[in-house]
């Protein structure tokens, strides 16, 4: 059997672009301090949206704007719901994948069976989507580490009553925040109707946004940790269908299962490694998933 | 044209509460006053208008001799006032620099704002450096940071809430060498604290606070520490009393105990031996063992065979039930979640450590009718101020809680009682009635161990003090002519600390 690693690569990237997406957007969003797990529910949107404003104009720009815009909508109604009316972030994120995915499989229906328009070619034979992906990473650490309104962002993560007593809008930062979040969500699940797939199928996000959740956690928050744990699960993502076309011996559903397992076995090590370790203390922000309620 | 600060007629009502009504002050340059009142005064709201995070409904202030009405507290820091907070208002994961570059409007650049820092900070003899993150500053470092925050922006009013909480003795000396400096530069201070020695020895003028009416604005030096808690309080202070004690045979020996390092401090080679009818005070900083010490002997936390028994009976390889029946009980400080569930009426929260003894479970079953009783005599004992036993526990105020959960254990007969913080967070006529409680238990014939934040409540209640240091226990002392220096001194000090040079 023959696998070409510069081949590999470049399919990886393919593969681990819309995690990286979304995880980007996630990684924000959690470092305002809020835990939103409605993102499975905002990538299957944005590839619904996605795919149907690129079938209908013929441009893939179009289709990743109109994705953006969907998956920010949809973080609307998670920000509405815990932000003002203070529900349970869990369950409202839950809730939010639930609604998510009902909602593509009714209105995506008519869609099925139809094609993409191609997408734009970029520097070196990658599409821009890819480039973009990988830009952002820089400019997502730049913003939280090095500039005034992402120390701001982050305050409001590590400690919501300290940052409101200091007179920064705690509300205000943390809907901008999710808001993003959305948008880069449902650009991520674009990717995968537009320039994975092809095609819009039901469901056809298969966890990608539970794997997003977990790489945050496996990057410890920090963006350069996302683009790792993007590479890794596009690598095995990329590889075991490279097996299975190579004909090895080994159970498809097995080798479907590698990166879901991959990312399992990472997290387990990682929170072993924090546990028993000398990593000093989580890297999580400190009021993660706490409601922030102002006295006025 | 003195007044930095003048406040006329303010008022605050939340539903049910009037937490200000009618108040009336002003703060003049160079001085540092004093805002003096009981918990539930309404001294946080009245400051929390000042600083623009709560919007009064009636009155108005004036800064400088102009109109002043903050928004937002960003508002009152471009208006030049400054706050230091009670609860530290700092970002545990981001460093000094950035945690006082989140306080400034207009923060200069990074390498400028460092250089800023380190300047003020020897400038007032406050050594700290800007690239550490907070979670490894001490409690004394942490506030130096918010400190240095406010100095940064040059105010000329700068509040300082109960900042002494989680200083030694020693560090609050240091503290207030800084504030006079600043005072003589000419900022204005107004300074929120219940402790009455600090403010009579510190303070220029006071404003004493009750029910969230002024009482009068008055020099603290020309009126004792009782007169003034008289205008706090309303009403005499009741002495408490502290006769009919005689320390007996030995009830509580803990020998060579030490714990393993965790999340919080390792007790360290803790010895003490505690007789019947008596109080030993154990003193420190927070975090300096107090809960691992009540953890060990409550039996939370598992201790090594032979290190704590109770009337000659080794108890170190039981459980909290097992103690609890034995006569070791233990009140831990944290009121919600530790000492009590929320969410649970009073009668299903006398269930959780009055159970046995008290025969409100038998044969496994609740006795309800029994559980209510009990909990209504507490109640009455106690002067808990609730509707019945059938209230949720998360319902009471702070203080109504604490004097439930002293109650409780107070009235389980123990042998020997554990009680960390017994007065915190209470007003100080339930602090008198608690203190008194717990007198009259060692009067009994019980044992008692207090560990406390309040060195004058220990001075008050102990018989012999020890210091609890990082874990380690000093060797007990009698009260009896013990100082506060002397206390300050067995705490560790200044932890590093130096007196405050001319500023550059």
């Amino acid at each position: 059997m023959m696998i070409d690693p510069l081949s590999v690569f470049i399919l990886l990237l393919g593969a681990a672009t819309p995690i990286l997406f979304a995880g980007l957007g996630e990684l924000v969003v959690e470092r305002a301090g809020v835990l939103n797990l409605g993102v499975e529910g905002m990538m299957i949107g944005g590839a619904l949206a996605g795919f149907a404003v690129a079938h209908a104009s013929g441009s893939t720009a179009l289709g990743f704007l109109a994705a953006a815009i969907a998956g920010a909508a949809l973080s609307m109604i998670f920000a509405v719901l815990t932000q003002f009316l203070l529900s349970n972030q869990v369950a409202t994120g839950l809730a939010l994948t639930l609604f998510g995915l009902g909602l593509t499989a009714m209105f995506g229906k008519p869609y099925e069976g139809m094609k993409a328009p191609a997408m734009m070619p970029g520097p070196l034979g990658l599409n821009w989507m890819i480039w973009l992906g990988i830009a952002l990473v820089p400019l997502v650490w730049w913003f939280l580490a090095r500039a005034q309104p992402g120390l701001i962002l982050r305050a409001v993560g590590e400690n919501h009553d300290a940052a409101h007593g200091l007179g920064y809008p705690v509300r205000r930062v943390r809907i901008l925040a999710i808001g993003f979040g959305g948008a880069l969500a449902g650009m991520g699940g674009a990717y995968i109707s537009i320039a994975t797939v092809l095609q819009w199928t039901e469901g056809m996000t298969a966890g990608a946004g539970w794997i997003a959740l977990a790489i945050v956690v496996f990057a410890q928050w920090n963006p350069w940790g996302v683009l790792a744990g993007a590479w890794l699960f596009g690598g095995v993502t990329v590889l075991q269908l490279r097996l299975q076309a190579a004909g090895v011996a080994v159970p498809v559903q097995l080798l479907s299962m590698a990166p879901y397992l991959a990312t399992i076995i990472v997290l387990v090590l990682i929170s072993a490694r924090q546990k028993f370790g000398r990593s000093g203390g989580a890297a999580a922000p400190g009021s993660l998933g706490r409601p922030f309620h102002a006295l006025r | 044209m003195s007044n930095v600060f003048r406040a006329e007629g303010l008022g605050k009502t939340y539903p049910g509460v009037r937490a200000n009504d009618d108040v009336s002050f002003a703060v003049e340059a160079g001085e540092i006053h004093a805002l003096l009142g009981e918990n539930g005064a309404g001294k946080s709201t009245l400051v929390k208008m000042i600083y623009g995070l709560v919007r009064p409904d009636e009155g108005r202030m004036a800064l400088l001799g102009t109109p002043y009405a903050p928004h937002d507290p960003r508002a009152a820091r471009a208006a030049g006032v400054a706050m230091v907070f009670q609860h530290f208002s700092l970002f545990d994961a981001l460093t000094v620099a950035e945690n006082i570059a989140l306080g400034m409007e207009n923060p200069p650049p990074r390498a400028e704002l460092a250089r800023r820092i380190a300047e003020l900070s020897q400038g007032y003899g406050l050594p700290l450096n800007p690239a550490r993150r907070i979670a490894a500053l001490s409690a004394g470092e942490r506030q130096r940071v918010e400190i240095l925050r406010c100095l940064l922006q040059n105010p000329r009013l700068l509040i300082m809430d109960e900042p002494t909480s989680v200083l030694t003795p020693q560090e609050a000396e240091i503290l207030f060498a800084t504030l006079r400096q600043l005072a003589e530069a000419g900022t204005a201070i107004l300074y929120i604290s219940h402790k009455l020695e600090e403010i009579r020895s510190h303070c220029d003028r006071a404003t004493i606070l009750r029910q969230g009416k002024v009482v009068g604005t008055v020099d603290p030096r020309a009126h004792s520490a009782r007169e003034l808690a008289a205008m706090m309080v309303g009403a005499e202070m009741r002495l408490v009393d502290r006769s009919g004690r005689k320390p007996g045979a030995p009830v509580l020996e803990v020998r060579g105990l030490s714990t393993a390092d965790g999340e919080g401090v390792a007790l360290k080679d803790i010895a003490l031996s505690l007789r019947t009818g008596e109080i030993l005070g154990i003193g420190g900083v927070a975090g300096n063992g107090q809960e691992e010490l009540l953890s060990a002997l409550s039996g939370e936390t598992a201790t090594t065979p032979g290190t704590v028994l109770l009337e000659g009976r080794d108890l170190s390889a039981a459980g909290p039930e097992a103690r609890r029946r034995a006569g070791l009980l233990a009140a831990p400080e944290d009121r919600l979640g530790h000492a009590a569930v929320p969410e649970f009426s009073l009668a299903e929260n006398t269930l959780l450590t009055a159970g046995t003894r008290q025969g409100l479970i038998r044969k496994g079953l609740i006795d309800r009718k029994a559980a209510t009783a009990f909990a209504q005599q507490v109640i009455r004992a106690f002067d808990v101020r609730t509707p019945g036993p059938g209230t949720a526990a998360g319902a009471l105020s702070g203080g109504n809680l604490q004097k439930f959960v002293i109650g409780r254990e107070v009235l389980g007969r123990p042998r020997a009682l554990v009680v960390n913080q017994p007065t915190w967070g209470v007003d100080a006529g339930a602090a008198a009635a608690i203190r008194q409680a717990l007198l009259d238990l060692a009067a009994q014939g019980a044992g008692l161990i207090v560990n406390s934040q309040d060195l004058d409540e220990l001075l008050e209640l102990s018989d012999r003090f020890c210091a609890l240091n990082q874990g380690r226990l000093s060797a007990p002392r009698p009260t009896e002519g013990l100082t506060v220096e002397e206390i300050g001194l067995m705490l560790g000090g200044a932890h590093g600390m130096e007196v405050a040079h001319v500023p550059a």
